[in-house]
Formats: C-alpha cells, sequence, structure tokens
C-alpha cells in the first residue's frame, strides 16, 4: 500500500508537536509548584497516536489512557487549551478538573479518557455499540497499554466487542513495561496481539516506532470495522523512553536498553526515511520543527498567562443541572 | 386503575420510554431470554416487543455491561442495564464509580452521561449474601450518581421514566419482592420527578423515614400504632441523592421524633446520613434522640428463621417508636 506524502507530513507534523510538548513539559516539571500532579509522558511512543489518528478520520472516535498526549495531539486537539489543562487553568479544556491525566477533548471526537488501567476498553465498546446502533459510518479507537490486557475489564470488553462485531480497533501501545515491571515479569504470552485468537478476532504485531506501519494497519482494522466485520487487536511494540511518571528514576530499566530504544526513536525514522524518497527537504523538516516549537511556545505563554479557577468552581460540574 | 407489580411497573416504564424515544435501549443478563419466564419480572416480553437490536442479552459480564452503558451514554444514546443482582454491583463498580460518576466532571462538564443503571436487590427469598446485599450506601457516597429507590409500582414507573429522561448517571435499585406485590398505577402517562420524598402517611408523633421494601413495614407497624393512639408519619425518601432535606426537615420540625429505617445493614447505613442531617440542622426541633432501625451487621444468611432475623420487622420498629415516645 502506497502512503501518500501528505499523510506522510501528517504523522511527522503531529510527532513533532507531541515530543516538543512533552519536552517543554518536562522543563516545567522541574519548577516547583507549576504543574500539578502526576506527568506521564509518552516521549519515544509518538508514533503510536500519531500513525493511529492518521488512519481514522474527524468523526471517528478516540478513547486514549493515561498516557494520552501524542493520541489527543495526533487527533487534532489544541495545544493551547491542553496545555492550559495540564496546567490546571480555567482556561483548559476541562477547567482545571481533570489535568495532565485525563483529559476529555469531545471537540476532536476524544470523548474521555481514563487513568484506571484498562478502563478504556469497555467504554469504547459502548461507543462503538452507539455507532453501529446510529448506523454510523465510523469506527473507535481505544488505546491501552500492556499492563491494561492483564485487567479483566480487556477480556470482557474484547469479547463482547467480537460478539456484537462492533467497530472497534483496540490499540495497544506496549511499551514494555507496566509500571516497573518488564512484560515477562507480568504476562507469560511474549505478543499480546495473540490474544485476539481468543476472540476471534485478528491480532497483529507491529513496529511501534513506525508510524506508517502503524497507519497501515490501523486503516485495515478501520476498514474491517465499517465494514460490519467487527474489531481488530493490535499490538504497537514500542519502549518507554522515561519512566512510568516523571517522579520514576527508572533504576529497573537497563541504561543500555533506553539508549537502545532512543536510537530507534520514532521520529527521524520517519523524516530520513521522507528525506531519502525525496518527499522532504532538510529545510523543509527545519521548517516543521521551528512550527512545532512555536505552537508549543504559543500554548505554554496561552497557559501562563490564564487564571487559575476560582476554588469554589470545584463545585460545578458534578452533574447536569 | 391498574393494579401492577413493580417489575411490571418498571416494564411498562420501559416500554413507553423505548416507543417513545429510539435512543433508549435496554442491556443485561437475560433481559431478553431469561431463565425465568415469569411476567412479573421487569424485562418479561421486551424483546419479542422491541426486538434484538434495542434489548440486548448480554454476556455474564458486568463490567462491559456497565462500560456499554458509560460509552453509548458519552455517544448520544440512553442506555438502561440490569445489573441483576446488587451484589454483582461490585464486579461493574469501576465502570460506575470511577467512570459513569466522575467522566462528566473530568470533563469540565463537556460531556454527558444519560444512563440508567438498573440493580435488582433484596433479602428475602433465601438466595444468600451473594445475592442479597443491598449497597445502595455505597453507591449514594459517590458524588456524581443520583440513587433512585422506589417503594410503589406507581413510584417505580413514575421515577423510571424520570430517569430516562435524566442527563445524569441514574442508579434505579428496585427490591425484587416487590416485583410480586401488586399496587394501583395510574393509566395515563406521568413523570414522578427524582428528588422528592413522598409522606405516604401523616402523623404528629414519630417521623419514620423509610425507602423501598421497608415502606411496607412502616406502614403495617403505622396500623397497629395508631390502634393505640400513636401516630406515625411515613416519609417515604424515593430518592437517596439528591435528598429532599426539606419534606425530610419539614416532617421534624412536625413530629420532633426520627426514626431510619432500611434493610441495608446497619454500619455505614445510609440512616447514619439522615440522622447526621437532622441533627446538624433540626437539632433544636428533636424531642428525643433519634433511633435506627435496619438489617443486623452480618451477611444475608440463607435458612428461613436467619435471613428473617436479619429484615427489619414491624415488631423491631414499633419497639424502637415506643423506646423514644
Amino acid at each position: 500500500m502506497q502512503v501518500s506524502k501528505e499523510k506522510k507530513l501528517e504523522m511527522l507534523r503531529s510527532m513533532l508537536l507531541t515530543r516538543r510538548f512533552e519536552e517543554s513539559l518536562t522543563e516545567l516539571c522541574g519548577t516547583e509548584g507549576k504543574i500539578p500532579g502526576m506527568m506521564i509522558l509518552c516521549t519515544g511512543q509518538e508514533a503510536v497516536g500519531s500513525g493511529a489518528c492518521a488512519a481514522l478520520s474527524p468523526e471517528d472516535i478516540i478513547i486514549p489512557n493515561h498516557r494520552s498526549h501524542s493520541h489527543l495531539l495526533a487527533k487534532g486537539a489544541d495545544p493551547g487549551t491542553l496545555m492550559a489543562e495540564v496546567y490546571g487553568k480555567r482556561t483548559g479544556c476541562n477547567k482545571g478538573k481533570s489535568g495532565t491525566l485525563h483529559l476529555a477533548v469531545p471537540e476532536v471526537n476524544a470523548l474521555c479518557t481514563t487513568t484506571v488501567v484498562g478502563g478504556g476498553l469497555p467504554i469504547s465498546v459502548g461507543v462503538a455499540f452507539a455507532q453501529k446502533y446510529k448506523m454510523e459510518n465510523r469506527a473507535t479507537v481505544c488505546f491501552f497499554g500492556d499492563g491494561a490486557a492483564d485487567e479483566g475489564s480487556f477480556h470482557e470488553a474484547l469479547n463482547l466487542a467480537s460478539l456484537w462485531d462492533l467497530p472497534v480497533v483496540f490499540v495497544c501501545e506496549n511499551n514494555m513495561y507496566a509500571g516497573a515491571q518488564r512484560m515477562e515479569e507480568h504476562t507469560k504470552v511474549k505478543d499480546i496481539a495473540d490474544r485476539a485468537a481468543a476472540y476471534a478476532m485478528p491480532g497483529e504485531v507491529v513496529d511501534g516506532n513506525d508510524a506508517v506501519a502503524i497507519y497501515k494497519a490501523v486503516l485495515k482494522a478501520r476498514e474491517r470495522a465499517i465494514a460490519g466485520q467487527g474489531p481488530t487487536l493490535i499490538e504497537c511494540k514500542t519502549y518507554r523512553c522515561r519512566g512510568h511518571g516523571e517522579i520514576d528514576h527508572q533504576l529497573y530499566q537497563p541504561k543500555d536498553e533506553i539508549a537502545a530504544w532512543k536510537e530507534r526513536c520514532p521520529i527521524p525514522r520517519l523524516s530520513s526515511e521522507m528525506l531519502s524518497q525525496g518527499l522532504i527537504t532538510d529545510e523543509d523538516l527545519r521548517k516543521l520543527e521551528v512550527e512545532a516549537n512555536a505552537l508549543v511556545e504559543e500554548a505554554v505563554r496561552f497557559a501562563e498567562h490564564s487564571p487559575y479557577p476560582e476554588p469554589e468552581e470545584a463545585l460545578e460540574d458534578v452533574f447536569v443541572s | 386503575m391498574q393494579q401492577l407489580g413493580m417489575g411490571q411497573a418498571v416494564k411498562q416504564a420501559l416500554q413507553e420510554e423505548m416507543i417513545r424515544d429510539p435512543k433508549v435501549f435496554v442491556a443485561g443478563e437475560g433481559v431478553g431470554v431469561s431463565i425465568h419466564d415469569n411476567p412479573m419480572l421487569p424485562t418479561a416480553g421486551l424483546l419479542k416487543e422491541f426486538g434484538p437490536r434495542r434489548v440486548k442479552d448480554t454476556p455474564v459480564s458486568e463490567a462491559a455491561i456497565a462500560g456499554l452503558a458509560v460509552g453509548a451514554a458519552v455517544s448520544g444514546l440512553r442506555p438502561v442495564v440490569e445489573i441483576m443482582f446488587n451484589p454483582f454491583f461490585t464486579l461493574a463498580s469501576d465502570m460506575i464509580v470511577n467512570h459513569a460518576a466522575k467522566l462528566r466532571y473530568l470533563s469540565g462538564g463537556k460531556s454527558t452521561f444519560p444512563l440508567v443503571v438498573r440493580i435488582k436487590s433484596g433479602a428475602g427469598f433465601g438466595a444468600g449474601c451473594q445475592h442479597s446485599h443491598n449497597l445502595e450506601a455505597w453507591v449514594a457516597h459517590c458524588p456524581g450518581l443520583k440513587v433512585v429507590m422506589p417503594s410503589t409500582p406507581a413510584d417505580a414507573k413514575g421515577l423510571l421514566k424520570s430517569a430516562v429522561r435524566d442527563d445524569n448517571p441514574i442508579i434505579f435499585i428496585e427490591d425484587m419482592m416487590l416485583y410480586f406485590v401488586p399496587g394501583p398505577v395510574p393509566e395515563e402517562e406521568y413523570l414522578t420527578p427524582i428528588g422528592k420524598a413522598d409522606i405516604k402517611r401523616t402523623g404528629t408523633h414519630v417521623t419514620v423515614v423509610t425507602w423501598s421494601k421497608m415502606l411496607g413495614v412502616a406502614l403495617r407497624a403505622a396500623e397497629q400504632l395508631a390502634l393505640e393512639g400513636i401516630a406515625l408519619e411515613v416519609l417515604d425518601l424515593r430518592t437517596l441523592v439528591p435528598l429532599d432535606k426539606e419534606t425530610l426537615l419539614s416532617s421534624i420540625r412536625k413530629t420532633g421524633r426520627l426514626i431510619v429505617l432500611h434493610e441495608a445493614t446497619r454500619t455505614g447505613g445510609f440512616a447514619g446520613e439522615i440522622c447526621a442531617v437532622v441533627t446538624e440542622e433540626a437539632f433544636s426541633s428533636l424531642k428525643a434522640p433519634f433511633r435506627r432501625v435496619t438489617g443486623a451487621d452480618i451477611p444475608v444468611p440463607v435458612s428461613p428463621p436467619l435471613e428473617r432475623f436479619y429484615i427489619p420487622s414491624e415488631e423491631s420498629l414499633i419497639r424502637a417508636v415506643k423506646e423514644i415516645l
């Protein structure tokens, strides 16, 4: 399958944006009191969100997990309101209720993000059920990690989605670590995609640092979903280059392992491919980087200058009145 | 007026709402084809009437059932899902407690979750503690959920219709023993507001606050006490969250005495909340200490005399009334 230059540019742009967005968060986290709560980054895993979302239409729905920045930015979320939310500001996309961990951006059909490991799986089944019920021509992508595949909700969700032929694509972003546990310490299977067989759905292992490969796999799964043929499980094998969160010193991750995976960074992988294919020039690449940096700079400026919510605003949005 | 059991009244509510709004669908274990071939049950016959697109039998997967509701609701449908027995709520609880209740708040009010989780509850049919365990206080403790527990067929119908139309997640708890107790249900369409208590019997001496199946116990005790010249006011809460403080406090200001009666176990039960609200907001009206008449702090046992011991009785209520008069 040929992938167009535009698609590749789209993926490269969103990976560069996510990378710069998170680099700035890494810097900001160093300033005491600037960013509330936990900071969970996907640095090195950007190809998963970028590749998967490039395969979707704007009407398709995504359900991200706690490591959501690449999913959301690739789906088109505004970096400014996202950054303001991470800061806990009133202008944030969720008015400061969510912070970085539970970002919901319904404007781009990222309906909700859950930090409960495996929590997004049954919800994505409900979203896909609604798509089928309303006879819509769109699909749902559920992002989750390797740890989520150990949860009971994984089993219940895949079983029901398969039983009812629901238009959902389960994208396992396997970064080889669930908390401090390496994959072989939390499951005996080598490929989570093998579990698809238990639910009579296709399962596929994809290089999780290859945005184009992920794009192709999700595109195929989406077509299958929309054709009424049911769900697919795609396992994107990538690597968690940073800790589980920014407080994690990664003492349990071998240094040479981290270094080796950093060499396989998904961004130069795509950009060098595009350079060698003559799709972009060094100058183009530099411009793309400048663009991403400018977007993030503006997002940080917006967040910095935004007000905090008034304390009493904590009482709002519990119920629809 | 038609006489219906609560199950039949619930079914009428579902039928009317499904006809009114094509976004409403029903899902759960055995809501279509059931091992219980009994027309008194709430979903009996729905599959035949509405077909398998809108009446979804699910696998035995409570987390998936609740997740189905959360995902379908945020996508614009109005799911009514069933949890077969109250203790199985625990298997669905992550989806309800961490997701249905919180995702709207986390979205800053952008997303809505108009869903109803119907839970069949109550002791009295000898099934033991893993099928009988009233957990309404658990869900009432989770901001973001409304908690409805009807006591009569008429209320059940009107409240469920309101629940289906409400834009918030509603936990709708039905006592299964009430499925088989007929009561009058108006023929014409009506809605019963969520968050409004109902005085089921007026009196002057003691306010008995209760809900669900215990309403019958309260009314029967009131009949007996009336013979002795004691007038109970029986306040049927109907909705635990939001709590109708106005009706509650005005009754207490009138009688000056409070007893809370519920079937659920005592420690951490919702009676504690009612007593706290009354003590905080109407202390000066109280003429006597409050009393709680509740299930004992034990898992619900199976043997008939043991199960009867667990469930609060008219005698235990009458004893409590006499203690504070």
